[in-house]
Order: structure tokens, then sequence, then C-alpha cells
């Protein structure tokens, strides 16, 4: 009967429940490890910045992959929640897409690849160059021209970062801006989004991921990446160290890691890694 | 015996509620301390800060927001989710009918990032062909009304479909048109139906995420015109919890909450409304 | 009785020997032209819509995507774990959620006249939870599932907190099912003698079926489109799941981060899209199909 057959569900629903209550693993942290000799088994949760998600993923992968008993989660929530749940235990080890602050110096730092970012344009946009007051000066809205700058008549579309993300930070830092400066006409979340959004009008300029702009551009998305400081944009740039805007990518622990969790940060930052690094269109540092 | 567990079935599942109001109100309580009610629609912007006194708190630019486009996509959706339910009933024939509404259930189900994705690359382009930036209150509208069609077009298509055969015949004994049947006899004895799609249409679209996230272009300011970007509540939420420390944090719950309230206001209004019409089926 | 869809003849005025007046007959044309375009911009909208995703996502179709492991962050590899994950989050979402909204509805339809303060309660509860952004359930799920039930980031937290979600539409739609079955049916359950519960499995239910089925219907549509919410608690991680404990990402949340987050992850994308498209249709056929053959018996014939 569909009646009984209702509250036997509901009943067995929350049997379920509290079954799965009594015997939950336990925080996500938990770390069941047995490092004896050199048989590694255990979980580690990973997370924090969006950014190096996908990396730490791959690297995760290829760590489970000479370590069977291993598992390594990878979680989203920006570099913020990576630095909070790092501090709380949430997680055995944040991802910090940018250096860390003053106030988080509790923590600590292992950089595991660079990243750089760069200021992007339209491809049918002819202009090529810009002067960092240009930049500052589209930004805050005082030009709101291409035919300003050396381009086409045709209004100003600024695209800005949404507040809080580390790339937004590292770009107010070095133009020496504050955010109320700012004059945006779009403002986005993810790399991706300013990506398409310029790639889809061509009186728009942003700012993304220099590695994720190259590879877009590289596939034939219509975007061009202008140089900063006479500089031209490019991971290549970045690696030997001359691009101004450049960002370490970190991984965070609450205090000096051991067993698993130092194991793997040391795989992260081996040479074994630097090709899956160069594949998610990051710059591997140099040892 | 039976009464009692269905009473237990619908006493968990308002627990629910109660639970996330609870956890709501003890994130936001520290804003409500520190920031005020007052500095929510005073404040000169939305520049927030974890620190009350070092941000400005003004959410009203994205209340604003998320109520036009709310305004908008149910304006032009209901309509046309009313008529696409029509179509499926009594104009299409039987062989049309069945694919017809199974594309509307596929059109239900498909990721609120697909449509956004689609926004994003597709129509976005176009509107800033007619007036830059292209990511707009218009582009956030057509998005959401795409959106929340199907749930209306469903509904409504299930109580257009329970109208009584007695009042259809009735009908057509009196001689009635077929646009008068629709209009005197068919909307008015489904209306509750239709209400009931509204309603969950009118809710899908205000907690809508994702899709407004991408194409409204989340600029916190008045909309000027139709194609001014504009700030919903739920993409504020979306994109700066995850970086959003102490009263930062705090006050985007407070703007959840309003986002409750709204919804309870409107689940209000459309119960008065509902219970001072007059009734179809008179004695 | 209901009228089954494509059956215009009653409406059509040809057959009726009281014919309307002309200045009707030139509105209905002019509302008949009204409703084809509608619907015909909607079949437009759709074609442009899913034509794009197939376009550029059936190519990486094969069997091989569709259970081979997650490479190179999505971009290369399959979706085997992905679509495994969504299934048992699906399944747990739905084994919670349909009792307790069938029981929810049925006590509001069936025992609850409108003055009741009990349902009215339970009523305004569900449309406050239906109003709540998938956001909110996302932080809510991760605090409450997550961390306080400790739970972790796990496929049994993002099924419950979906079944959160699902839950206040399922059952207003099954409740609109319920009440649009006219009272005839109860009166004339009661005149034979039977018990209310008898009235509702034999007589009830089964008339209220197209109700429960929209229920279902845009239950799982919602379920299987949420992102927001599964992001902070079932989980980024693209391993095939092992337990119900494990972490696992969804569908949705695989297309999102293919599309705004990894570089060149388009294509992909659009092929995780028609994916999910394709297993919505499943779903709503097999939620049609048994929802017709369980429940749905003709007491009386049309």
């Amino acid at each position: 009967m569909p009646v009984i057959w209702n509250g036997l569900s509901v009943a067995f629903a929350v049997l379920v429940l509290c079954c799965g209550i009594a015997c939950t693993p336990g925080a996500s942290s938990s770390q069941a490890e047995n490092t004896n000799g050199s048989h590694l088994s255990g979980r580690l949760t990973l997370t924090g910045s969006s950014t190096i998600a996908p990396l730490m993923a791959e690297i995760g992968r290829a760590f489970e992959a000479q370590h069977p008993d291993v598992r390594i989660d990878v979680q989203t929530g920006g570099s913020s929640r990576g630095v909070a749940d790092c501090r709380s235990g949430l997680a055995d080890i944040g991802m910090v897409s940018r250096a860390l602050k003053e106030d988080e110096q509790d923590l600590q730092p292992f950089p595991v690849a660079k990243d750089g970012i760069c200021i992007i344009v339209h491809q049918d946009n002819p202009v090529r160059e810009l002067t960092d007051e240009q930049i500052v000066a589209i930004y805050t809205g005082s030009i709101d021209n291409w035919k300003d700058v050396g381009g086409s008549d045709g209004e100003i579309t600024v695209v800005n970062k949404a507040q809080g993300r580390s790339t937004l930070e590292l770009f107010l830092h070095y133009f020496h801006l504050n955010n109320t400066d700012v004059a945006a006409d779009v403002v986005i979340g993810d790399n991706e989004q300013g990506i398409k959004t310029v790639a889809g009008n061509p009186q728009a300029i942003g700012y993304v991921s220099i590695g994720t702009a190259e590879f877009d551009a590289g596939q034939g998305v219509p975007i061009a990446l202008l140089p900063i400081g006479g500089i031209p944009a490019g991971t290549a740039a970045v690696a030997e160290g001359r691009f101004p805007l450049s960002r370490p990518l970190n991984l965070v622990t609450r205090e000096e890691p051991t067993g698993l969790a130092a194991t793997f940060i040391e795989f992260a930052r081996s040479s074994d890694v630097h090709d899956l690094i160069r594949k998610q269109s990051f710059v591997p540092l140099a040892e | 015996m039976l009464v009692r567990l269905l009473r237990l079935c619908a006493g968990l599942s308002a627990m629910i509620v109660l639970v996330i109001v609870a956890f709501l109100v003890r994130e936001s309580l520290p804003a409500w301390r520190s920031v005020g009610l007052a500095r929510f629609v005073t404040d000169a912007s939305w520049h927030p800060a974890p620190d009350a006194s070092e941000g400005t708190f003004n959410l009203l630019p994205m209340i604003v927001g998320t109520l036009l486009t709310t305004a908008g996509a149910v304006l032009l959706a209901g309509p046309l989710g009313i008529a696409s339910a029509l179509f499926c009933r009594y104009y299409a024939p039987p062989m049309l009918a069945r694919p017809y509404r199974m594309m509307i259930e596929l059109l239900a189900g498909i990721p609120s990032v697909v449509y956004g994705f689609w926004g994003l690359v597709v129509l976005v382009p176009i509107i800033a062909g007619i007036a830059q930036p292209g990511a707009s209150l218009l582009a956030g509208i057509l998005i959401l009304s795409l959106m929340i069609l199907p749930t209306i077009a469903l509904v409504a298509d299930a109580a257009i479909g329970s109208v009584p055969q007695e009042s259809l015949q009735a009908a057509a004994a009196l001689g009635l048109s077929r646009w008068g049947t629709m209009a005197g006899v068919v909307l008015p004895a489904a209306r509750s139906g239709l209400l009931t799609a509204v309603i969950l249409a009118t809710m899908r679209a205000l907690g809508e995420t994702m899709a407004v996230l991408m194409v409204c272009g989340n600029v916190v300011q008045l909309p000027g015109s139709l194609f001014a970007p504009v700030r919903t509540l739920t993409a504020n939420i979306a994109l700066e919890m995850a970086y959003a420390m102490g009263d930062h944090r705090s006050a985007l719950f407070v703007s959840g909450l309003l986002l409750m309230g709204l919804v309870a206001l409107l689940v209000a209004a459309a119960e008065i409304a509902s219970r001072t019409r007059p009734s179809l089926r008179q004695a | 009785m209901t009228t089954t869809p494509g059956e215009p003849g009653l409406l059509d005025h040809a057959n009726w020997t009281v014919r309307p007046s002309a200045a009707h007959r030139g509105l209905d044309r002019a509302v008949a032209v009204v409703v084809w375009s509608v619907a015909a911009a909607i079949t437009l909208v759709f074609a442009w819509l899913v034509g794009s995703i197939v376009w550029r996502g059936a190519g990486e179709i094969s069997w091989g995507y569709l259970t081979g492991p997650v490479l190179d962050a999505g971009r290369g590899g399959g979706i085997g774990p992905v679509l495994v994950s969504t299934l048992l989050i699906l399944l747990v979402c739905l084994a919670v959620s349909v009792p307790l909204g069938l029981g929810t509805a049925i006590l509001l339809a069936e025992f609850s006249p409108r003055q009741n303060r009990f349902g009215r309660l339970v009523r305004r509860s569900l449309d406050v939870l239906a109003g709540v952004p998938s956001i909110v359930f996302g932080l809510f799920g991760n605090a409450f599932f997550c961390v306080w039930l400790g739970m972790g980031f796990s496929i049994v937290s993002g099924g419950l907190t979906l079944a959160c979600m699902v839950l206040p539409i399922l059952i207003r739609a099954t409740e609109e099912g319920f009440r649009s079955v006219p009272d005839d049916y109860r009166l004339a359950a009661a005149a034979l003698g039977m018990s209310r519960t008898a009235a509702i499995r034999h007589l009830l239910l089964p008339a209220a079926v197209p109700g429960l089925v929209v229920g279902l219907v845009l239950g799982i549509g919602r379920a299987l489109a949420e992102t927001a919410a599964l992001i902070f608690t079932s989980g980024y991680v693209t391993r095939m799941p092992e337990s119900l404990w494990d972490s696992g990402r969804s569908l949705s949340i695989h297309i999102f981060d293919l599309s705004m987050n990894a570089a060149g992850g388009n294509d992909r994308a659009h092929a995780a899209a028609l994916v999910l498209i394709v297993l919505l249709l499943a779903l709503n056929g097999a939620a049609s199909w048994m929802a017709h053959r369980w429940l749905h018996r003709q007491v009386m014939t049309a």
C-alpha cells in the first residue's frame, strides 16, 4: 500500500540518515595515514582558489597513481576560503592564488607555480599598446573612447573583476588604485567569463590570468594580449621574471607539514609535475 | 494512523525552512549589530569591508536590480507560458502536442550554467551591437524569462488539462467561440493552477544565481535604462561570498534574508489575491 | 475527466450547430495566430540553444567519453565518474524528497482545509523554502550537513541539500494535482463506504498523477541543473566515487568548471551539456512511464 510505503520510506530515510551520521568518517580532514616505509595511505583535503584547483586536481591524480592507497580531494571556494579552512582545520592544505597578506603570516606558504595578469582587448581592436597611465585613465573613466588612445571611434567597455578576487587585488595594487576609483561597465567573476566577455565585444577591455589568455588566444579565441610597461605579455616573460604583474600560486598549511601532507607538497613542487603545470598554462618555478 | 504519518512528513518539511532561517539569522547577526538597518539603504555605495566602519553597505541598487529582472522576466514569460500551454492543449494536432511538451520538459532541465553560457556568448554580443555594454538588465530579463518559461508552461498545461470536460461541453452548448471558451471558461477554471505556475516561476527567477551572474553585467548601480548593467542580490552573494570575511560576510547573509523576505511577501500577496476573487463554481 | 491533448475537436466550432459571430471568429483567428507564433518562437529558441550545444559538443561524445576517467582537468578523458556521482546524488535526493513530499502533499490536499492552521503553517514554510536562492542552500548545506553533521564534502550532503531544494516544487505540483481531482470522486468513494486511505490509494492518487509527474519532472530538472548548491556540498572531485560518503562533482559543476574556469574547455562543456540533456530526457521518460504504469489506473472510463 503506497500509504504504508510512504510512512515506511520516511522511516527508512530517517534511519539511513541516523546510521549515516553514526558512522560518518568525521570532519573532512581525517588523515588516517599510515606511513610505514614508503607505503602511504590516507586522505588529504585541499580547498581554496578556483584558479589553482584544476592544476592541483591533476597533480593529485598523478600522486594517486604513484600511491594507490592515497586519496587527494580538491575542493574550490576561493583563496580566502582556502586560508579560513586551513586555519580551522577543515582542510589539510589551502590553495591561495596570491602572496600571503600581513595578517596571514601564521600560515606557511609553499609556492608551486607562477602566474601573471595581462590586459586583453578584442582581436579586432587596432589598439595594441597602452601605457600605464592610459590604463589607469581608462579604468577610472577619464578616457572613455577608443579614439583617445589611438583606436577607432567607440565607447570603451571596462571589464573589472569582482571584489575580493586575487586578480583584482594584484591589478589594483600594481596600478595604485582603490576599487572605489574604478568605473566599471561589466564586473565578472572567473577568468573565462572575462575572456568570453571581451571576445564577444570589440569595444571591451579587461584583465585575466596570463596563462588562460595565452591558451585561449592560441585556440583561436578573438582576443589580444597587451604588453605592460613595454614587456610583451606571455608565460615566457613570467618565467623569466621580467613581467611586472606576476603572482605566486601557493599551497598553505597551518603548521609545518608532516607525513602525507609533506610528501604531497614536496611532490607538487618537484620537477615531476612541471609538464602538468605547463599544460594548465602556468609557469613552473625554476628550482 | 495515516494522518499522524502524514503530519510527520509535513512537520519535517516545515522544519527545514526553520533551520535554514535560523542559520541565516545567526550568520547575519554581526551585520545587524555593526552596520545597522539604516546603512543598508543610505550608505554611499556598495564597497564592503570586513570591518563595518571601513566599508559602505548600500543594498538598494541590488534590491532594485533583483526586482526589475524578476518582474520583467515574469511579465514576459507569463503570457508566453500560458499561450504555450493553450497551444499544447487546444491548438496542436495530437502528433505535435507530445513532442512539444517533451521539448518544454527538456527546456526545464537545462542547467542555468548552460543558459548563462549561451546568453554570454550569443545574446550579450547581439545586445552589445545595439547598445554597450551588452551585459545588461535586458539580457538578464531575456535569459530569466527563457528559464522560467518551461515552469509556467508545464504547470499551466497540467492546470488547463484538468478543467472538466463538462465545462467545455457547456461552453460549446452555449455557442461560445474558441477564444471565448478559453478566456471565459478555461482560464478562470484553471486560475489556481495558473497562479501556482506564476508563483513558482517568480520564486525561481528571484533565486536564480548563475545565469544572471553571467549576463547582467554585475555593476552595482540603479539602472538608467534597459541596456544598463545591474547586479542582483543572488549574483552578489555568489560573486563575493567566497572572499568575504567578518562584517562583509554577515552583510551578504542579510541580503540572503532579504531575498527570503521578498519571497514571503510575494507568497502572502498571492494568497490574498486568490482568496478575494470569486470562484468559478457557484452553487 | 480531463481533456486529452490534441483533442481540439471539442473547441473546433466547425463541429457545432450554433456558430459564433463573425467578429468572434475573427478574434479566434487572431488568437490562433498569436498562440501558434508563440509556440514557433519557443521552438526556434530551443532549436538555437540545443543546436549550438549539439554542434559544438557532439563531436566529443563516444563510449570512451561516457565511461572514461576525467583527465587533464576535464579537457581530456571522459566523464564516467562525473556521471556516476550525478546519478548517485540524484538518487539520494529523490529517495528522501519523494516520500516526504508525497506525504506532505497528501496531507495538505486531503486533510487540511485551507483554514487549517497546521496546513497553513506548512504551506507558508514551503513557499518560503522555494524562494531560497540556490547559493544560500549551498552555504546552508555546507554548514549543516558537511560541518555540523560531519558528513564532509560528500554525495550524501549534496543529495540531502538538493532534497531540501526540490521538496517545495514537488509538494506544490503534487498538491495541485490532488486539488484538481473533482470532489465527485471523493463523494463517490464516501458513498461506496471506502476508507480515506483506500480512497486516496485507489482513486485520488491515480487521478492526481499528472500533477505528480509534473512535480517529479520539474524537481529532477531542478536537481540536475543545480550548480551553486553542489559546489559547497558534494564538491569538486573528479574521481569515481567509492561510496556515498565520497566527494564527487555533478555534471552541472563539470560544465561550469569547463566553461567558466578551465581554459580551452568549451567544446567539452558543450559535450557534457549534451550528455546532461540526454540524461534528462531519459529520466523524464522513465518518471513518466513509472508514474503511469504503477499509479495510474483508470477507475472510471472516460
